[in-house]
């Protein structure tokens, strides 16, 4: 039986069904995913098109209507006039975006890394894991930041607030693929010792081969459950960072910008710009965060 | 060395908390009548006072040394250390001040013209922060011990407003100290100036802990009359949230940078007073009119080249929306690209229309952008009030007009390079103004750069027929005729639309019940004029 | 031994200055120095004199290599900001951050542990539920905005404790402490909730997951079967053999521990390392922000340094492995 298929057996799927806290994590997470997701459609007004916008709507509190303009928001709007649901869907969706991309490329550098330690071993070995010792060590919001200012630095003016995001996802990535490659690479020298592994080597089949076929399926499960507490990380990293000032442009505000934004009216009577978005992120980090949970105790095969 | 407050104001907090609900107001009147715990943004840099030339080290500065003149309140100046001060009636070069007499510094020393000539000397020197300032300044003498001549190298009518934040230290304990020139980075030193002090102020300093907190008492020594406040405890607190707190819970008395949208709260709040006022700081959006193409936009041409454009974007902006809503009412919308306060100013420049965006839009496609265009607009977002949001705001409104704009907002260090090196478009920027003149205006923001001249012209603007007009106002004895030539260059720059200006900054200070204390238009309150009234 | 010993120093050196190359290249990105430190009026011509003054129209190596060769002395330079000598500056807020660091570490030690057995004995009680459901919430919000709230209930509406700073402190041996005052120590409880939140989280998932582990283990079967009170088992076992990786992760830790102490210093106006840094950054400090990074790198060498000797001292199979690790 594959790994892949060890994965989603019955004993997943029963320890599924008998926990309420991980149905409830579930649907959560895919209604938020979906909201976010499907943002532009489900909307009632598209925040960051700044045309649309009538500064005059600013401030209006949740479902009263706008002192000026008349206009009624189901939960107000920010000091811009933006509707703050329409302006939490589509954060949602920009925070998911960098929180995946985050997690995927952070993943995708991890198992590398990770075989390619495990594998050769040697000065390889050494190499990569003193470096991820530094990083693991060093702190990753410091490491964010640093990469964040390098990147401006190499890309010209013009273009970076399209990339600035793209330099995010890089910058919580980097700071992030460590625990994938330790994991992946102690797996690797296991199975790499174990017999069927000599043996395939020794007929002659392709080391890259081995690796995809035996080695990567063993380690999917603690790389799905760091990934799933990767997630959430990533997305209150997103928030951090845009507190230190680094961030996605104000324009285009994601959860972790808004709640930024939305502190400010903490003592000015508009609680409504900080609430809302924090629950927003809090539901999102928090059911992400117990579905990783639960998969981990559900992954543990000595646990079942 | 360590620092002891009479009573923690938590402890007394969490008595009253339990005791009554009306916490609040047991904790204020518990408070000290005499010592004032006043908060802002930022600590001062240094206690050098010729070194760094920025607010809030000047403020706390103003109450540990004094100035020859000083500026009050509604901008005037006013007798400090010097008494009188007029140009020499046999030669418009020279500036003569009559010196304040009886006046000691801390340390017991005689204030003399001695040590006004060191303190020339000193401001004057290379690494001094404020030279700019000083620039036209030949020398100085000691005429007698309480007359100094201030020799220029030309007429210069208007020194003497330069020398509102120009302290006068003691020549002997600098020279004790070792301390004759201010810091120099590169000699990897620490300056003696940098952590003690020694002036004629109203206050001394007790101790200080950078950034942490500075204590200051009363000099009993001092020439004026004493203050109510006789201890200044200062502490900086740089989150705007994090201060607003410390006022609500009775830890700090004053808090001078209050954000706008925490005013009408505070106001509302029982033991919370909120004092207003104008700032001398105009906040504008400028562009660069003159290069051959943007090096941001999508178009082949420079756009902002085109008055139609410059035109279009001034019926674009809503001042009056911005003011009430980003400002929540805390600004003056204007159009002319400077505060009240500074000569030159007049009411027709301030005025302004509703905003037109049909007609707007028309000028865009009249210039030949038919589908618009798009551009990156450079903004700081920790440098002026609600900066970002200005911009933001902005955004949409030029986006309703067939302008795509990409919105660069950054932190001030990598914001302000732009301008200067010339590498900004489009860009927001505000301006004080400390001389009270329109030259200052005119001679960095409107000349042409070279030399001294326009390092903040991000405009590119050129025009010679007025760099000599500029140039001409710096020499100018005769103050009616330069203040029509100060009209004249308005005119011409108002016709040519350098500066989208939005509005003039407000200030606001926020304490607690029973303290007065005037807003300051260059953000430099002054404790000695606080008053208590219970 | 010593062998070992010497090729890991020579590995650290290399780290230090692998972390001085990279921070130094990046302080060019972080803005123009010369634009804070001088007044508007200054001219474009003096401000680029002072920037040959400072050296940094100097060719990239050669900064670098003079940065080296003063920092080797402990000559860090003098702040641009402040204007005070670099090292002094931060030494003087050192134990600020050290305290808070130190505080918040225990007190997520203390609970997290707690915790962590708890919920690993009880898995499937309702209150690990809420422990575990409610200690999440900690990781699912961004630290600053918990410290904001935090200030907002316990220093406005309570009035129990002081919203920002450090309260008074006291000199022992040229070391300040708040902790021998009552202002300093209700200074702290804020920050170090803050700070500690997140770590004490972590630690509790960590216990639990090794506690789950071990508690299935072999020998922990036979020391129930030879009859071993619960007692005797949970703790004289179980827990025992779990804090060698707990102590392990929570030591290798601080670093992360001083990384949101940047976030909660400035919330606080925690006046540590932390909180200069960021003032630093802003300012583009960069002899401050040089001499942090190498100190945040210098705590990292030392933490993997001992982390790495106890257990060449603890685990022998650690020698036998390095030696053939060598071959």
């Amino acid at each position: 039986m594959s790994a892949l298929a060890r994965l989603w057996d019955s004993d997943i799927a029963y320890s599924f069904r008998t926990s309420p806290v991980a149905i409830v994590a579930a649907a959560v997470s895919v209604v938020m995913i979906l909201a976010a997701v499907l943002a532009p459609w489900i909307a009632p007004y598209n925040p960051f098109d700044p045309g649309s916008l009538n500064l005059m709507d600013g401030f209006t509190p949740p479902g009263q209507p706008n002192a000026f303009t008349g206009n009624t928001y189901v939960l107000g709007t920010d000091n811009q006039g933006r509707d703050i649901l329409s302006t939490i869907l589509y954060g949602a969706r920009i925070s998911l975006f960098v929180g995946f991309s985050a997690v995927l490329f952070a993943m995708v550098l991890g198992i590398g890394l990770g075989l390619l330690a495990g594998w050769r071993g040697g000065w390889v070995d050494s190499l990569l894991m003193r470096i991820a010792d530094v990083q693991l060590s060093f702190p990753s919001i410091l490491i964010a930041l640093l990469i964040f200012g390098v990147a401006r630095g190499f890309i010209p003016a013009g273009m970076r607030e399209q990339v600035a995001i793209w330099v995010l996802i890089v910058a919580i990535g980097l700071s992030d693929w460590v625990q994938y490659a330790r994991v992946v690479r102690g797996a690797t020298m296991v199975e790499k010792g174990k017999e069927y592994v000599q043996a395939a080597r020794v007929i002659g089949v392709h080391p890259a081969r081995i690796v995809l076929r035996h080695i990567l399926p063993n380690v999917m499960g603690p790389v799905l459950v760091i990934a799933t507490i990767g997630l959430a990380l990533a997305i209150i990293a997103e928030a951090t960072l845009s507190f230190l000032g680094v961030g996605v442009p104000p324009t285009q505000p994601s959860l972790g910008t808004l709640i930024r934004i939305g502190q400010q009216y903490l003592f000015s009577g508009e609680w409504w710009i900080l609430l809302f978005p924090s629950i927003a992120l809090l539901v999102l980090a928090l059911s992400v965060n117990l579905l990783g949970d639960w998969l981990r105790d559900a992954l543990n095969p000595r646990l079942r | 060395m360590a620092f002891q407050t009479k009573s923690p104001a938590w402890t007394r907090g969490t008595r009253s908390a339990l005791l009554a609900g009306a916490a609040l107001a047991l904790t204020l009147s518990a408070a000290d009548a005499n010592t004032l715990r006043w908060a802002r943004v930022a600590d001062a840099l240094t206690l050098d006072p010729h070194s760094q030339n920025e607010g809030p080290t000047s403020t706390l500065l103003h109450h540990i040394y004094e100035t020859l003149v000083s500026r009050a309140t509604d901008g005037s100046l006013q007798p400090r250390l010097a008494t009188e001060w007029s140009i020499h009636p046999d030669d418009d070069t020279v500036w003569v001040f009559k010196l304040r007499e009886g006046v000691t510094f801390h340390d017991g020393s005689a204030f003399t013209a001695e040590d006004v000539v060191f303190s020339v000397n000193r401001v004057t020197a290379e690494s001094s922060g404020f030279k700019a300032l000083h620039a036209a300044v030949e020398s100085a003498e000691a005429v007698d011990d309480h007359t100094v001549h201030i020799k220029m190298t030309g007429p210069s009518p208007l020194y003497v407003q330069n020398m509102t934040n120009f302290f006068i230290m003691d020549k002997d304990w600098a020279e004790a100290n070792g301390v004759e020139l201010p810091q120099n980075f590169a000699a990897g030193e620490e300056n003696y100036a940098v952590r003690n002090a020694n002036g004629t102020g109203p206050y001394t300093l007790v101790s200080r802990d950078p950034e942490v907190r500075t204590v200051l008492q009363h000099f009993e020594g001092h020439w004026a009359e004493a203050p109510e406040v006789t201890e200044i405890i200062y502490t900086p607190i740089s989150e705007a949230a994090t201060r607003v707190a410390a006022l609500l819970s009775g830890e700090v008395d004053v808090v001078q940078d209050v954000p706008v949208q925490d005013i009408a709260r505070l106001e509302q709040t029982e033991g919370i007073t909120v004092t207003a006022g104008p700032e001398n700081r105009n906040i504008f959006f400028s562009y660069d009119m003159t290069s051959e193409r943007l090096a941001s936009a999508n178009v082949d041409d420079n756009p902002f080249a085109k008055p139609e454009v410059r035109e279009a974007m001034a019926l674009a902006l809503d001042r009056d929306a911005i003011q009430q809503v980003v400002m929540r009412g805390q600004s003056q919308p204007s159009a002319a690209p400077l505060p009240p306060f500074v000569n030159g100013w007049t009411e027709e420049m301030n005025a302004y229309g509703a905003p037109d965006y049909d007609r707007a839009a028309e000028l865009i496609r009249e210039a030949g952008y038919p589908d618009g265009f798009s551009v990156d607009l450079n903004c700081p977002n920790d440098r002026y009030l609600n900066d970002e949001a200005i911009c933001q705001a902005l955004v949409g409104m030029l986006s309703r007009i067939g302008m795509n704009v990409n919105l660069v907002s950054q932190t001030r260090s990598l914001h302000f390079p732009l301008i200067e090196n010339w590498e900004t478009d489009f860009y927001l920027l505000g301006w004080g103004v400390p001389t009270f003149d329109s030259a200052y205006v005119f001679n960095f923001l409107v000349h042409t750069r070279e030399g001294s001249y326009g390092s903040y012209n991000g405009a590119r603007y050129s025009n010679p027929e007025l760099d000599e007009k500029i140039e001409a106002l710096a020499t100018m004895t005769d103050l009616e005729a330069r203040d029509a030539l100060i009209a004249e260059i308005w005119d011409k720059v108002m016709e040519d639309r350098v500066f989208l200006n939005v509005h003039n900054q407000m200030l606001a200070y926020a304490m607690r019940d029973g303290i007065n204390l005037e807003v300051h238009p260059e953000n430099q309150p002054n404790m000695t004029t606080v008053t208590f009234s219970d | 031994m010593l062998a070992y010993i010497i090729r890991r120093l020579l590995q650290s050196v290399l780290v230090m200055l692998v972390v001085a190359l990279v921070s130094f290249s990046l302080f060019r990105f972080v803005g123009d120095p010369i634009n804070s430190m001088v007044g508007q009026e200054t001219s474009i011509a003096d401000r680029d004199a002072l920037r040959t003054q400072l050296g940094l129209n100097d060719p990239f190596l050669v900064q670098f290599a003079g940065f080296i060769g003063r920092a080797v002395q402990g000559d860090f330079g003098i702040s641009y900001r402040l204007q005070q000598p670099v090292m002094e500056l931060i030494l003087s807020r050192l134990p600020a951050t050290l305290e808070l660091a130190l505080i918040s570490g225990i007190v997520a030690f203390v609970l997290g542990v707690g915790f962590g057995v708890y919920t690993a004995l009880r898995r499937r009680g309702w209150l690990s539920n809420a422990i575990m459901t409610v200690s999440l919430i900690g990781v699912s919000l961004p630290t600053f905005l918990i410290g904001v709230l935090l200030i907002w209930v316990f220093a406005v509406e309570l009035q129990w404790l002081p919203s920002f700073g450090r309260g008074d402190v006291v000199w022992v041996g040229g070391w300040p402490t708040g902790l021998l005052t009552a202002s300093g120590r209700a200074s702290l409880v804020l920050p170090a909730i803050t700070l500690g939140l997140y770590q004490m989280t972590l630690i509790m998932r960590l216990v639990r997951a090794e506690m789950l582990e071990v508690l299935r283990a072999d020998y922990i079967k036979f020391a129930r079967a030879r009859g071993l009170s619960n007692r005797a088992v949970n703790f004289g076992h179980a827990l025992k053999n779990t804090m060698v990786p707990v102590i392990t992760i929570t030591g290798l830790q601080l670093g992360s521990i001083i990384a949101f102490a940047i976030i909660t210093e400035t919330v606080f106006q925690w006046p540590g390392v932390g909180a200069l840094f960021i003032n630093s950054v802003r300012f583009v400090d960069v002899p401050v922000m040089a001499a942090y990074l190498m100190l945040i790198a210098l705590i990292f060498v030392v933490i993997n340094l001992i982390v790495d000797l106890l257990y060449y001292v603890v685990d022998p199979r650690l020698r036998v492995d390095r030696a053939n690790a060598r071959h």
